[in-house]
């Protein structure tokens, strides 16, 4: 029983991480290319779920909702990317970071006036009950196809990355943007495209997620926050480590969820441990996150200056 | 007299006859207003220290300002309201939680700086949430407030107002001082050029952690200030968007000059209010204020008045 368990929270937080993968990797290529802090990457996750949930609720079918959403909030991002943020790339963090919180407080506010608080969004029918795994767990399809499209994600961008033009561009730009420039990187055109594709990833990761959590305003900022913890693990600018620093993160927010909360119910009434289980095993991330940082300042899989 | 020092004396006159004036008006509705104006250009004056003078961006300035609340909350649902204990307290937690996230958080620059003080303040929001002892993700509401000597209570809106104005007075002038004293002097210089401070033999990192532990304090005085105005404090205090407003404010009003965080409260705070008259989506307009401040306001509120003394001086011709 205690083993089914345990591959049922090993699954939940791949499911996680997967999810956390697909923002961390638009977010730790901009911050390693452009070496610019996004704090509304964030926004444009709860953007690409409002437009997918809109579409749905228009067009009757989640798949076209997810494709729209998808094209919409690329072309929103590249549109962001173009007018503003290009601005902002030879500034100082700090302008970075209170032109980009300005935008959350557009975006959340804008989101609102368009569609209100929330939105409702469930997955197809066809897709919703549980399937039976070998070993007799019952685990929520919709929960596995989120890993099998965070997988086929994660081994998508790899080869863009590590196979193509396109990505070799990027990965010398995050080693060293001036030389890329002085070599003949045409980086801002290669930068508005690399931001499109970052939002479009957003807008699937918040497809997929949001029938599984709320799609709501405001959405996008604990996520974002946790995809910063990511990228800092795994070392700014490495797609590699954005995928690991997600499924660590994932299993330690999943696992340490049951798992705190289980040990803690042993030693604490049960209803305080039913609230302190959640919230002790958020700290453990930020905990991991600080001793990664004290262990290796550069996170695992530093990009830069290596 | 300068006419510096003619115009700083009338501000402070109007600011302490302000609940005279509003009562004359028959607006006393804006006098939790001005407190809350007052309690917020505290926490962001704690902030610019740290920032404008210290140069260390943290991301984390919540995690005292909540704090503050919390310890003080907390003492006042045990049914402690002595003004020495809440202030001990206060002091003594916030100073030591941000002597140890100062000392981890200080090995680290830049970016990795950010975001480990938002990783600090973070932890403390979810252990906050998970305290149900103490309202938990719902929040503390209390009913009592501080007791001050000479049987001063901070229920009372105006006593509250000028206690709050006497604690930021005596914040900006520590702060000026400060900035003039070696000491500030050594702290600006290692903002301004860190390699050359160090050579020249300061020891940079005790300077930075004594900076980042007051700033810590002088943060957790505001917010238990702030729990004895609202009579409530959430995880919503601690949480990284809240530090994110602190920085706002601090940037708005000028980041490095002593009243850039006293401005950039009352300009925040005002904006909000005011477009709260008209318009339920007053976060839509704020933000497009600050991205107008960012990009061409890059002094800030503070740096608006020298720039049009430059611009009348050579003759009005803006370039």
């Amino acid at each position: 029983m205690t083993g089914l368990l345990l591959v049922e929270q090993a699954l939940n937080g791949a499911q996680f991480g997967l999810m956390l993968f697909l923002l961390a990797a638009g977010l730790t290529i901009v911050f390693g290319v452009m070496d610019m802090i996004n704090l509304a990457h964030g926004s444009l996750y709860m953007v690409g779920a409002f437009l997918a949930a809109w579409i749905t609720a228009q067009t009757g079918s989640f798949w076209v909702g997810l494709a729209g959403s998808v094209v919409l909030t690329a072309a929103i991002g590249m549109l962001i990317e173009a007018t503003l943020l290009r601005t902002l790339y030879a500034r100082d963090h700090l302008s970075q970071v209170l032109a980009t919180f300005a935008l959350i407080l557009i975006l959340n506010d804008g989101i609102k006036m368009l569609f209100g608080t929330d939105l409702p969004l469930s997955a197809p029918a066809a897709l919703e009950g549980p399937v039976d795994l070998p070993g007799g767990l019952r685990y929520p399809l919709w929960r596995l196809l989120i890993i099998g499209v965070g997988l086929a994600v994660a081994v998508g961008l790899y080869l863009l990355v590590q196979k193509t033009r396109v990505g070799a561009l990027v990965r010398a730009g995050a080693a060293n943007r001036e030389m890329s420039m002085a070599m003949g990187v045409n980086v801002a055109r290669l930068f508005t495209l690399v931001f499109g594709l970052g939002a479009a990833l957003c807008a699937v990761a918040g497809a997929m997620l949001g029938p599984l959590l709320a799609v709501q305003v405001g959405m996008g900022e604990n996520i974002l926050i946790l995809a910063f913890v990511v990228i800092v693990i795994g070392g700014i600018g490495s797609i590699r480590g954005a995928l690991i620093g997600s499924l660590l993160v994932g299993a330690v927010d999943t696992l340490g969820r049951t798992l705190l909360q289980s040990a803690l119910r042993e030693a604490l009434p049960p209803q305080w441990a039913s609230a302190a289980g959640p919230a002790l095993a958020s700290v453990a991330v930020y905990v991991l996150m600080a001793a990664v940082l004290v262990w290796r300042p550069q996170g695992l899989f530093p990009v830069r200056g290596a | 007299m300068n006419p510096g020092r003619i115009v700083l004396l009338a501000v402070a006159a109007l600011a302490v006859a302000l609940p005279w004036l509003l009562q004359a008006l028959g607006a006393d509705f804006y006098l939790s207003m001005a407190s809350r104006i007052v309690v917020y250009g505290i926490a962001a004056t704690a902030l610019n220290l740290l920032l404008g003078y210290g140069g260390m961006v943290s991301l984390g300035q919540a995690a005292y300002f909540g704090l503050g609340a919390y310890v003080s909350g907390v003492l006042l649902t045990e049914g402690v309201q002595g003004a020495l204990p809440h202030l001990a307290a206060t002091v003594l937690i916030c100073g030591l939680v941000a002597l140890a996230i100062g000392a981890i958080s200080l090995r680290t620059r830049g970016v990795y700086f950010i975001m480990i003080t938002l990783a600090f303040a973070q932890m403390l929001f979810y252990l906050a949430n998970s305290i149900k002892g103490y309202g938990g993700d719902e929040g503390l509401t209390v009913r009592s407030r501080v007791l001050l000597p000479f049987g001063l209570d901070l229920r009372d809106a105006e006593t509250f107002y000028w206690v709050a104005l006497a604690v930021l007075a005596l914040v900006l002038w520590a702060l000026a001082r400060f900035s003039a004293s070696r000491l500030g002097q050594a702290v600006q210089a290692l903002r301004d050029d860190e390699v050359r401070a160090e050579a020249l033999g300061l020891p940079t990192f005790r300077v930075r952690l004594l900076v980042f532990v007051v700033a810590g304090v002088v943060g957790g005085v505001a917010g238990a200030l702030n729990v004895n105005l609202q009579g409530y404090v959430s995880p919503a205090s601690l949480h990284w968007t809240q530090s994110g407003t602190l920085l706002v404010m601090v940037i708005l009003g000028g980041a490095g000059s002593l009243w850039g965080g006293v401005l950039g409260a009352a300009a925040l705070l005002l904006l909000q209010e005011g477009l709260l008259a008209y318009t339920e989506h007053g976060e839509f307009w704020t933000g497009w204020v600050l991205l107008a401040v960012v990009l061409f306001a890059r002094q800030g509120l503070a740096g608006i008045a020298p720039a049009l003394k430059r611009r009348l001086a050579r003759g009005g011709t803006a370039p």
